[in-house]
């Protein structure tokens, strides 16, 4: 089983990284990106109950994995 | 008086802290590994600069979990002084021993620079004896010291005097320019709503005797002294 966070900044935290790169994008003549934002990514190779493991993991990235203050998380659990 | 110094794998900075209490103003310090489980007899803890297990995942983040910590929540529990400076501002965030976060600059640059500070306030154990008005010149070298917080918190931190330090110009005025890392109002460092615990991203340590450029930095460790010096100490954690 693999767990897959995605880890972003929050809407009201200034992101001068997805900036950059949006501006490194329009810079390559992608146009039309109407914002950008870089976080983290993780993937976590686990085995056990789905339920227990969805429950521990959501524990972990609220507590360790992302920063409340600052990040918002996403958690997908899937077989592959 | 006994600072403890704490060191993480990637402290850098806490040779300096040891040698400006020790060597500059004469007081105990020793260093402190963070595979320790009790601090011992300490009067204050210091959480030095540098870059704890090399920034990994977010700046303190896995600083934060290491197994002195949880003497260093329970020290500033029961009342301890607990000073961070640089990566130890982002530890003690990270601990929620502080409101707040430490974000990469606005800029996108590493700013290693002096810079001045403003002290709003001397209400408190680490800013009571520096002399009101007096600027602070200080040296900043950090790439994520942007202090984040969401509106309520900043109200908050303003309504109750928690700001302890922003960056301002030579006038005193805290401006744009002044600011190295975009941190909202101008924050350098702030204090927990008890007052016993601070953060700040400066290195008071790098300005601890005219040679370095500056003597600044020591206010603020003598007014961590006299506090200490003039209350009742605290239990041994």
């Amino acid at each position: 089983m693999k767990a897959k966070i995605i880890i972003t900044p929050k809407k009201a935290v200034v992101d001068p990284q997805g900036k950059a790169v949006q501006r490194a994008l329009e810079q390559l003549g992608y146009q039309g990106s109407e914002a950008v934002h870089v976080g983290h990514y993780l993937e976590i190779e686990t085995t056990g109950d789905p339920e227990t493991a969805r429950q521990q993991l959501d524990h972990a990235c609220h507590k360790f994995l992302s920063n409340p203050v600052i990040e918002d998380y996403r958690l997908e659990l899937s077989d592959s | 008086m006994h600072f403890a110094v704490l060191q993480f794998p990637g402290s850098n900075c806490d040779q300096d802290c040891v040698y400006a209490l020790r060597n500059v103003l004469g007081h105990s310090a020793r260093l402190l590994w963070h595979k320790e489980t009790s601090l011992g007899p300490a009067d204050a803890v210091v959480i030095p600069g540098g870059f704890s297990y090399g920034d990994y995942l977010r700046t303190g983040a896995i600083a934060r979990f290491s197994p002195i910590m949880p003497a260093v929540l329970d020290f500033a529990a029961a009342g301890g002084l607990v000073l961070g400076i640089c990566n130890g501002f982002q530890i003690l965030c990270e601990a929620g021993l502080l409101p707040g976060a430490l974000v990469r600059n606005r800029s996108l640059q590493f700013r290693c620079e002096h810079v001045f500070l403003k002290t709003p306030t001397t209400d408190s154990p680490f800013t009571g004896q520096i002399p009101p008005g007096k600027l602070l010149r200080v040296p900043v070298a950090h790439g994520e010291g942007c202090f984040f917080a969401d509106d309520a918190t900043l109200a908050q931190l303003e309504a109750r005097g928690q700001i302890l330090w922003q960056y301002v110009n030579a006038r005193g005025e805290p401006t744009e320019a002044s600011n190295p890392n975009g941190s909202l109002l101008n924050i350098a460092g702030i204090c927990n709503a008890q007052r016993n615990v601070a953060g700040l991203m400066p290195h008071p340590e790098r300005a601890c005797e005219p040679l370095l450029g500056s003597a600044d930095g020591l206010w603020i460790f003598k007014s961590m002294i006299h506090a200490l010096e003039t209350r009742p100490l605290v239990n041994e954690a």
